[in-house]
């Protein structure tokens, strides 16, 4: 037995501590799950015609500071999100330095399983879609504020809506674990609520996916058009 | 029925290990899995070469000594069962199988499949206890718990301590441990003084221990070989994390180094 | 050697509280000089070891396995009893003190029997502080179970886990005082002698499993609560290294032994499968309250149970006891079962087995309310054994599972060594010749919480103990001794394996000391054990070295302790002519096959003095006087 005697102790400071890092990652989840919803909200006005949408995009520019205020926000969380989650990666890789000649995880969850490639990948897709839409870098016809014909013309080019496609797929498979999981780290899991909570997290992350590939199907199917 | 078994051998903490080929044969299906190796370490001590060390003690399902990874599941294939309490029934004749120590940093393997789960105590050592001075009780009664608490307290409190939930959790998370004794304490009466710095002060030693981190995947639930369910990691954490709010700047360590130690226990 | 018991003078009601004011204290700013050794970390050691770290003591906490927690009072199931009277049943100390003395039949010492029942109460007031999650009632308050035949509702439990709750209670106890620094704790580490300077005990030599390394340690007093020697059966209830290796060190070092033959047999065990068992395993006592026990009643009626109509079975224990029935003592039933067996008419393929039956409970009851009191023991047999026990009955047979004998200790809990203190199941104080259910983990904790920490005390205080350190000649030739003897078990380099030597002795002991017990067979044991000791030392193979983890040369070691042991069990129950408790002579029962005792010549404690290798021991007795509770026959019927 290796002793860790009284008083060689070292310190344990807040942010050291993995349950903290754990919760930031569930709150900073939590501040991202909200924008997916509203940034889904947002998009599906999209079937209310050009108007509507082109209106409500300028009515998000409208105030610089709320605009800077809540893009600083989402940036710090993605942020912090990343930062423990490779903390957090390290940790795993010390933790078991000789691993198993054969190991089975069976009652890993698909979505679980693969948090860890499905972030970076989600990551990836953000700062293209950035790019794409926000910045208007690589894409074909991007003009300022004219989000419904940027949109429109995104979709129209199938590599761009498959690729749309196959990354709100992983986003909604991270948070089919990640809405349960929050739960679980911020210590409101309860024995008679959690399968509750569960098939929750699934019926919401499917929502979602629908939502949000309602658009690009749409564009594709040429229901919406120019 | 005939088994071949890949176990991993290794002489000492430092030297490097291997897995070796046994063959066990004609092996009676009444059998628990240990009394199977008892007969492989029999023969091999027979034809002069070392047994196969492997940790073991009440042989019942509660002492918590036993446990390997048979085939990368910790205690085996049979739900809620310690590997003494595994019978060769669950196997077929012509089975090839894997039987490796618990892996972690933090078990360091001392010999075969014997690993050191010091760290465990340890975990409890930094604050797993209630503190009450022997003959400072009051009656027995004096202080009803409600059954639904006492019951949900005796399902936390049935940890064995074998470190199967560490062995599985991918992350090589301790979680499970800890949470089950911070839950049983908690949910008592009793435990309710200390029970933030019990928070504090266990999941400070289990972050020292090097345990990787909680990711609620619901490995370690499924091979508790005492079903323990993966809340009590929610209570441990609500628990910390209120406590480590109200407390960000003096965590335990501080106290300790402020309180004077005589007098017995802090 | 006198063995003078200490027995405080005056009524027994008074008797503790007067001894304690008698006592001598250790002022609080001296108690840390003291060093004191606990082996030993179940019930009695861990709670010994913490209280006296709490006291201020400086202690070391030595255990075998692999931590504390593990020690094999975690494996008791059914309860502890507690003079609580919280059922308002009758209950009260006289009555549980009255129930231990006769349940003992008439063995043990009435005052020590009458402190643990003043005890009793004190005990569960402190695990519930601790958080043990004892059974509760919807009210909150402490729920209670009959237990073992008693008539009254006094066990306390925590599922089929008391033990196990009780000991983390221990054990997080000691824990805390291992973060206070004033308990080291030595886990993997096994005590191999005592170290006994100036006839007083003053340390002890230890291996390590880990490293082998041999090591001594110093102390003002020593106390050994390493628990029973059940193991000398090889199959047993026990833990597999559940060891008499340190009592029976202690006992070559001068320690008497008391009563070693006076073993219990437990009626409600899963029969043996096959040669290649290695333990045995206990089911709950409390199965007897629903279950009804019974054989064919032809002899080689090798029918499936369900197919052996009513009028074919015998429920033997309801037809000879009418009164207590299924319910019986251990020692009863255990006898009754082996007699059943004896007649050709056990079950199962081996014919060692009875039939423990649910149906009619389950028809009376329903399933649901035998599957809230007995699901996990059920669900334990069917994994065990691949039967159902909802629609087979289950199979049952006795197996060894305690020793209610042990070191001499005296009322304070000091053996005929001074400074050697014996807690738990490693005394033979409080159980005589048979123990109730629940009833040891009712001492462990007594002794270890509540009488050590004044024993112990008044002994440190009384003398003046000189200073020795490791260096003195007494460690270094006890040093030399354990070192030498290991070098002799790893050079015999035989044939045969030590389990194999174990299950030999274990075989011979369960034939001839086992359930029953007569002059001739025990003579012959005797012999056998001798003819068995001789080979082992010639022909044992103990692979591997002395340096690391070598569980084979540990097992070595307690293998070569039980082949001395089980001699001297065999010669105490040859001694012993007559039938009392767990100790059954075939020569002296009564007509209808009961113990008969014979209390104008046996009503003593036999101590036992070790003379040396080969040479007999020699007997010393401690009378003992009934002036509370008059020795009768046990009756249930």
């Amino acid at each position: 037995m290796s002793p860790a005697a009284a008083g060689t102790r070292e310190r344990v400071r807040f942010f050291d501590a993995t349950i903290v890092k754990k919760a930031v990652m569930a709150i900073t989840g939590i501040i991202l799950f909200a924008f997916v919803v509203g940034h889904l909200l947002g998009n599906l006005q999209v079937f209310l015609g050009p108007a509507r949408i082109n209106a409500y995009a300028a009515f998000l520019k409208s105030n610089l500071e709320v605009l800077w205020f809540v893009r600083t926000v989402l940036l710090v969380s993605v942020l912090a999100h990343i930062i423990v989650t490779i903390q957090l990666a390290g940790l795993k890789a010390k933790a078991r330095p000789v691993g198993y000649v054969k190991k089975q995880n069976p009652h890993t969850s698909v979505a679980s399983r693969s948090m860890y490639y499905s972030g970076p990948m989600i990551a990836a897709f953000v700062i293209y879609h950035l790019l794409d839409l926000t910045i208007g870098a690589g894409h074909p016809h991007f003009a300022e504020g004219e989000v419904y014909a940027n949109l429109v013309y995104g979709f129209q080019q199938i590599p761009v809506s498959i690729a749309y496609i196959v990354a709100i797929g992983l986003l909604c498979l991270h948070l089919n674990h990640g809405i349960y999981s929050l739960f679980q780290t911020l210590g409101w899991a309860h024995p008679k609520y959690m399968p509750r909570i569960k098939r929750a997290a699934t019926v919401i992350s499917i929502l979602l996916f629908l939502g949000y590939i309602s658009i690009p199907v749409s564009v594709m199917a040429g229901v919406i058009h120019l | 029925m005939n088994l071949i078994l890949h176990v991993w051998r290794q002489k000492n903490a430092s030297e490097k290990g291997r897995m070796e080929r046994y063959e066990a044969n004609d092996v009676n299906p009444d059998m628990s899995f240990l009394e199977m190796m008892d007969v492989v370490n029999e023969n091999l001590i027979t034809q002069g070469s070392e047994p196969i060390a492997f940790e073991h003690d009440c042989r019942e399902g509660i002492c918590g000594s036993c446990g390997f990874m048979i085939n990368g599941i910790a205690h085996g294939p049979q739900r809620g069962t310690t590997v003494c309490q595994l019978h060769m029934r669950h196997f077929k004749d012509g089975d090839e199988l894997y039987l490796e120590p618990w892996r972690a940093r933090a078990f360091p393997v001392i010999k075969d499949l014997v690993v050191d789960r010091g760290a465990f105590d340890r975990i409890i050592s930094a604050g797993g206890y209630i503190t009450a001075h022997t003959g400072s009780a009051p009656d027995a009664n004096a202080l009803p718990v409600p059954k639904t608490d006492a019951d949900r307290a005796m399902d936390a409190a049935a940890c064995i301590g074998c470190g199967a939930c560490v062995a599985a959790c991918p992350n090589a998370s301790a979680a499970l441990f800890t949470g089950a004794k911070i839950s049983h304490l908690g949910l008592l009466p009793q435990g309710q003084p200390e029970r933030s710095r019990r928070a504090l002060a266990m999941v400070a030693q289990y972050n020292r221990e090097l345990f990787g981190s909680c990711t609620n995947i619901g490995e370690c639930e499924a091979v508790c070989p005492k079903e323990i369910r993966i809340e009590v990691i929610s209570r441990m954490n609500r628990d910390y994390l209120k406590a480590a709010w109200k407390d960000r700047s003096a965590l335990r360590d501080d106290q300790a180094e402020t309180e004077p130690k005589a007098g017995g226990r802090r | 050697m006198a063995l003078d018991s200490r027995v405080p003078s005056g009524p027994i009601e008074q008797a503790w509280d007067r001894a304690r004011f008698e006592m001598k204290l250790v002022n609080p700013a001296n108690k840390r000089k003291y060093n004191v050794i606990v082996v030993g970390s179940g019930l009695a050691g861990g709670s010994a070891a913490a209280t006296l770290g709490e006291l201020g003591y400086n202690v070391k906490c030595f255990c075998f396995q692999d931590s504390p927690r593990r020690a094999h009072s975690i494996a008791a199931q059914g309860g502890i009893n507690a003079a609580k009277n919280y059922q308002n049943d009758g209950d009260s100390i006289y009555r549980l003190f009255y129930d231990t003395v006769k349940g003992g039949d008439f063995r043990s010492r009435e005052a020590n029997v009458y402190r643990l029942a003043q005890i009793s109460v004190h005990i569960i007031d402190q695990c519930v502080a601790q958080g043990v999650p004892f059974a509760r009632e919807y009210g909150g308050f402490l729920a209670n179970r009959s237990f073992g035949g008693a008539q009254v509702s006094r066990t306390f439990y925590a599922r089929g886990q008391t033990g196990q709750q009780l000991l983390l209670g221990a054990y997080q106890a000691l824990e805390a005082q291992v973060d206070a620094g004033r308990v080291k704790m030595f886990p993997r580490t096994e005590m191999l002698d005592l170290v006994v300077i100036d006839g007083r005990a003053r340390g002890i030599v230890s291996r390590s499993l880990v490293t082998g390394k041999i090591e001594t340690h110093v102390a003002d007093a020593v106390i050994l609560a390493t628990g029973g020697y059940g193991n000398v059966f090889y199959l047993s209830t026990n833990a597999k290294g559940s060891n008499c290796t340190a009592i029976w060190r202690a006992h070559r070092r001068g320690a008497a032994f008391a009563n070693p033959c006076f073993t219990q047999i437990h009626p409600t065990c899963i029969p043996v499968s096959g040669e290649y068992q290695s333990k045995l395993t206990l089911m709950s006592e409390s199965l007897r309250n629903d279950g009804r026990i019974w054989v064919p009643r032809d002899p080689g009626d090798k029918r499936s149970p369900s197919q052996i109509p009513e009028n074919e079975r015998d429920y033997y224990l309801e037809r000879r006891y009418p009164s207590f029935g299924n319910l019986v003592p251990r020692d009863v039933a255990s006898r009754a079962a082996k007699a059943v067996c004896d007649e050709g008419r056990g079950v199962g393929e081996t014919g060692l087995g009875v039939y423990l039956d649910f149906g009619d409970a389950i028809k009376r009851l329903g399933r649901h309310v035998i599957e809230e009191r007995y699901g996990n023991l059920f669900e334990m047999y069917e994994r065990i054994t691949g039967d159902n026990p909802y629609v087979t009955p289950m199979r049952i047979f006795p197996a060894i599972h305690y020793t209610m004998g042990g070191l001499w200790v005296d009322y304070q809990l000091m053996s005929t060594i001074p400074g050697l203190f014996v807690l738990g199941e490693a005394n033979f104080s409080d159980h005589g010749a048979n123990r109730l259910g629940a009833s040891a983990l009712m001492q462990g904790l007594s002794d270890g919480y509540f009488v050590i920490p004044y024993t112990l005390g008044n002994y440190l205080a009384s003398n003046k103990l000189d200073k020795v350190d490791a260096a003195s000649p007494g460690f270094q030739a006890v040093t030399t001794d354990v070192e030498d003897r290991l070098k002799r078990l790893l050079s015999v380099r035989g044939k045969r394996t030590v389990a194999s030597f174990h299950r030999e002795l274990g075989r011979i002991m369960w034939d001839y000391c086992g359930m029953s017990r007569n002059a001739e067979g025990l003579e012959h044991a005797i012999g056998a054990i001798r003819n068995l000791r001789e080979e082992y030392w010639r022909n044992v193979n103990v692979p591997g070295s002395e340096g690391d983890l070598n569980q084979q040369l540990e097992s070595a070691g307690r293998v070569a302790d039980f082949l001395e042991l089980g001699e001297l069990m065999c010669i105490d129950a040859l001694h012993r002519n007559e039938s009392c408790g767990g100790h059954f002579r075939e020569e002296f029962q009564t007509e209808d096959g009961e113990a008969l005792r014979d209390d104008a010549h046996y009503q003593y404690v036999a101590a036992w003095e070790y003379k040396g290798p080969n040479t007999s021991p020699e007997l010393h007795r401690e009378p003992l006087e009934f002036n509370y509770v008059h020795p009768a026959q046990r009756s249930y019927k």
